[in-house]
């Protein structure tokens, strides 16, 4: 059951990500990467991570891929055009990823005393998770959340009107 | 039912995890729109986690698990301030190409 439950999803997750580099529309390519994230998902709870199953839904499918939708939208991001720079990066690029697949399999592959992953395995709860992030990780979480707020001011300073040059003469666009 | 296999190694899922790195960073080599570029970043950053997870299972730690959600909150942080530099960006050039975004200066 997890092995047929992994292979569908595995391969929801290679076909979504493969899609993204296909479609030449930024919203196709978003679109699919919300089918990459939510099978992540489910390889999440496999893996016995409830909780973060549940936040991979909430906060990337949701929040962050409904952002980059919106702003595909809202930039009425056309069809991308292909330049001498996309045929250097095929050239150059591809032989170096290439590369790093092959040394990350041959570790991956040769590495020694790795587990298995069953549906009889322990799912980690949340309560557990969460004795240990507001006890020993209380600190970091709480800059986590400071590091978000100024996210948010900065989101907010750098996309309002009054910011940034119009692209013809470098006048300021003044604020209305 | 005894030969059907009920379990699946876990370098499965971290060549999974290789494999979606890999296919994010050819993502962010060779398209050309600065909005698939920047979802190719979380792709890849999405990679990582899957093999985040399959670590704290291995070693049944829920730190690994932990370090999952901040790399969650840091790339939702990250999504926010890089799509807004996004649209400052378009407002000042008109354009996502990233071939035209080439340089610093107006």
């Amino acid at each position: 059951m997890h092995l047929i439950l992994f292979v569908i999803f595995a391969g929801f997750c290679l076909a979504g990500a493969i899609n993204l580099l296909l479609q030449s529309h930024p919203i196709n390519s978003a679109l699919s990467l919300i089918v990459v994230m939510t099978s992540l998902a489910v390889l999440y709870l496999l893996l016995g991570a409830e909780f973060l199953a549940a936040a991979q839904i909430i906060v990337y499918s949701g929040a962050i891929m409904v952002l980059f939708t919106f702003v595909v939208m809202l930039l009425n991001a056309g069809r991308e055009e292909r330049t001498l720079g996309s045929r250097a990066a095929f050239t150059v690029g591809f032989p170096a990823v290439v590369a790093i697949m092959a040394v990350l399999a041959t570790i991956i592959l040769r590495a020694q005393g790795l587990g298995v992953a069953s549906l009889a395995d322990a799912i980690t709860p949340t309560e557990e998770l969460s004795r240990v992030l507001f006890h020993e990780l209380l600190l970091p979480f709480e800059v986590t959340s400071i590091l978000i707020l100024i996210a948010i001011l900065g989101a907010v300073a750098l996309a309002s009107p009054g910011h940034g040059y119009t692209s013809d003469d470098g006048e300021r666009i003044s604020n209305k | 039912m005894s030969a059907f296999p009920h379990e699946v190694p876990l370098s499965w899922y971290l060549l999974l995890s290789a494999v979606l790195f890999s296919l994010g960073v050819v993502g962010f080599l060779v398209k050309r729109n600065v909005i698939t570029v920047f979802m190719s970043i979380e792709l890849m950053l999405n990679a990582v986690n899957l093999s985040f997870v399959t670590f704290a299972h291995q070693w049944h730690a829920v730190k690994g698990q932990i370090f999952v959600f901040f790399v969650m909150m840091v790339a939702a942080a990250e999504a926010a301030v890089g799509l807004a530099i996004i649209i400052a960006v378009f407002r000042a050039r008109a354009t996502l190409a990233v071939d035209r975004i080439d340089l610093m200066k107006l």
